[in-house]
C-alpha cells in the first residue's frame, strides 16, 4: 500500500462523485473484498479512496411500486440473500449470492462491487442478468439508468465510465417469481470461485417464461436468449436441445480451474439437469 | 497519510493514529497488542484474522482501520472474561478441536457470531458458518464437535437462569 494513500469518506452521493471528479486516480471503496488485495498485489495503485459506505443513501433496501426492489450499493450480500422480499420474489438472486466466497466475506461484499468487479464468473451477475436487473449510475452529467445486458464487455471491464458511481442495482417486479436453480461446481465448496455456473429458472404461466445464464465460461457473465426461447416453445422435454444451444454459446478458456473441454460439457450436462428439474 | 480514529475494542473506547493503509487487523496486532487475531493468508481467504464488527464476522485483513473509525469491534480476546474462557473456547479444549491452534482464535470468533444468531446450529449450519475458516491440521471434525458441545452449554445455561453465553465457573485452562 502506497504511504501517501488518502481516504475520504463523504457523506453524500453527489459529494462522492465530485471528489472523485477531483482526483483523477481516486477509487471508489465499499467492501473492499476485491480492491483491497488487488492494491496489495499492485493490480490497481489508486491515490485515493472514496469510501461509499458512510453514504446513507446507499445502505437502502427499498420496494419498488412495481413489486421490484432496489438495492443500494453499499448493501452487503449477506443482508441481500436474508432480505424476505428476495427470498420470496427473487430467490435465484439469493441462490446465487449464497455461493460467493464464505458467510464473513459476505458481510463486506457488495451486490453493486461484485457487478463493477466484472469478473466472468460472478456468481450475482448471472442472476442480475437473468433478471433483467437496472443499474442506477450517478455521474458528474447526472443520473442515468443502465440494463445489466449492457454493462459487461469483458473480464474487469464494463460500460461504466471513470468516475461513475453505481448507486443501485434495480430488480424489476416484471422479472419476480422465478424459481430454480444455480448449480456451481468448484474446486471447495466454500471461498473458491466458480469453474462453471449454471442458473435455471422457470416461471410459470401460459407460456411458462424460462431463463439460462451462464458463469465463468465466457469472458463475461453469459445469458442464453436461444435456450430461454426454445423452452418457452416446447417445455422442460426440450432439455437436451436446450443444453446443446448453450453449449454453443459458451465460449470458456482452460485455466487452473478447468479445462475448456470440460466447462463445455459440464453447461451441457447442467443445464439439462437444470430443466429437468423443473420438467 | 494518517487519520485519527476512535472505536470501541473488547468494549474500551481507544483513540489512536493511523496510516491509511493499514489493515485493522495489523492496528489490532501492532497497535492495541491483541495478537490473538492470526494473520494468515491476508487477503480475505483463510479467516484466521476474523474479528466482530459491529457483531458481524469479518476478515480483518480485508478492513481498513481507518474504515472502523466509530465502530465496534470484538477480538478474541474479548470473547472471554475476566480470565474466564468462553464456552466456546471450553469446547474447543474439552474436544481437543487445536492442533497447531494458528486458526483456533478465527474459528471462535466465527462461530461466536453464528451462535449470537443460531443457537441451536445444525452440522450443517456449523460448517457453513465455518466455510471461510481453513484449518490444515484437524480435518474440522473436532472443530465442528466443539461448536455444537458450545452450543447445547450456552442453551443450558440460558435455561439455568444464566446469562447466554456467559461461563458458569471458572475453570483451570490445562498447560
Amino acid at each position: 500500500m502506497p504511504v501517501d494513500l488518502d481516504y475520504l469518506s463523504p457523506s453524500a452521493v453527489d459529494d462522492a462523485v465530485a471528489l472523485r471528479a477531483s482526483r483523477p486516480s481516486a477509487a471508489f471503496l465499499l467492501g473492499g473484498t476485491d480492491l483491497l488485495p488487488q492494491m496489495r498485489s499492485g493490480r490497481r495503485s489508486p491515490e485515493t479512496l472514496i469510501d461509499l459506505k458512510r453514504i446513507p443513501e446507499l445502505h437502502e433496501i427499498r420496494e419498488n411500486e412495481d413489486g421490484g426492489l432496489s438495492v443500494g450499493a453499499a448493501v452487503p450480500l449477506a443482508d441481500v440473500e436474508t432480505h424476505p422480499v428476495v427470498l420470496s420474489r427473487f430467490p435465484l438472486l439469493a441462490e446465487c449470492s449464497k455461493t460467493v466466497g464464505a458467510w464473513p466475506l459476505r458481510q463486506r461484499a457488495t451486490l453493486a462491487g461484485n457487478v463493477c468487479n466484472a469478473s466472468p464468473a460472478a456468481d450475482t451477475a448471472v442472476a442480475l442478468l437473468a433478471l433483467d436487473a437496472v443499474v442506477n449510475v450517478a455521474s458528474t452529467t447526472g443520473r442515468l439508468a443502465m440494463a445489466i445486458s449492457e454493462l459487461f464487455l469483458g473480464p474487469g471491464q464494463t460500460a461504466l465510465m471513470a468516475g461513475d458511481l453505481v448507486t443501485e442495482i434495480v430488480l424489476p417486479g416484471a422479472a419476480a417469481g422465478f424459481r430454480g436453480s444455480y448449480q456451481r461446481l468448484s474446486r471447495r465448496k466454500g471461498m473458491d470461485l466458480a469453474t462453471v455456473g449454471v442458473l435455471v429458472g422457470k416461471r410459470d404461466g401460459a407460456p411458462a417464461s424460462w431463463r439460462v445464464a451462464l458463469a465463468a465460461v465466457a469472458p463475461t457473465p453469459l445469458r442464453v436468449a436461444a435456450a430461454e426461447e426454445l423452452l418457452a416453445a416446447k417445455g422442460a422435454s426440450a432439455a437436451r436441445e436446450a443444453a446443446e444451444l448453450a453449449v454453443a454459446a459458451c465460449r470458456p478458456i482452460t485455466d487452473l480451474r478447468g479445462s475448456a473441454e470440460y466447462r463445455r460439457e459440464m453447461v451441457g450436462v447442467l443445464v439439462r439437469r437444470g430443466v429437468e428439474s423443473l420438467g | 497519510m494518517k487519520k485519527t480514529i476512535t472505536l470501541d475494542v473488547n468494549g474500551v473506547a481507544e483513540t489512536a493514529e493511523v496510516e491509511v493503509g493499514q489493515t485493522l487487523l495489523r492496528f489490532l496486532r501492532d497497535g492495541l497488542d491483541l495478537t490473538g487475531t492470526k494473520e494468515g493468508c491476508n487477503e480475505g481467504e483463510c479467516g484466521s484474522c476474523m474479528v466482530l464488527l459491529d457483531g458481524r464476522p469479518v476478515n480483518s485483513c480485508l478492513v481498513l482501520a481507518v474504515e472502523a473509525d466509530g465502530r465496534s469491534v470484538t477480538t478474541v480476546e474479548g470473547l472471554s472474561r475476566e480470565g474466564v474462557l468462553h464456552p466456546l473456547q471450553k469446547a474447543f479444549l474439552s474436544q481437543a478441536a487445536v492442533q497447531c491452534g494458528f486458526c483456533t482464535p478465527g474459528m471462535v470468533v466465527s462461530a461466536a457470531a453464528l451462535l449470537r444468531e443460531n443457537p441451536e446450529p445444525t452440522e450443517d449450519d456449523v460448517k457453513k458458518a465455518l466455510a471461510g475458516n481453513l484449518c490444515r491440521c484437524t480435518g474440522y471434525k473436532q472443530i465442528v464437535d466443539a461448536v455444537r458441545d458450545a452450543a447445547a452449554a450456552m442453551r443450558a445455561g440460558a435455561v439455568a437462569g444464566g446469562e447466554a453465553g456467559k461461563p458458569a465457573e471458572r475453570e483451570e485452562v490445562p498447560a
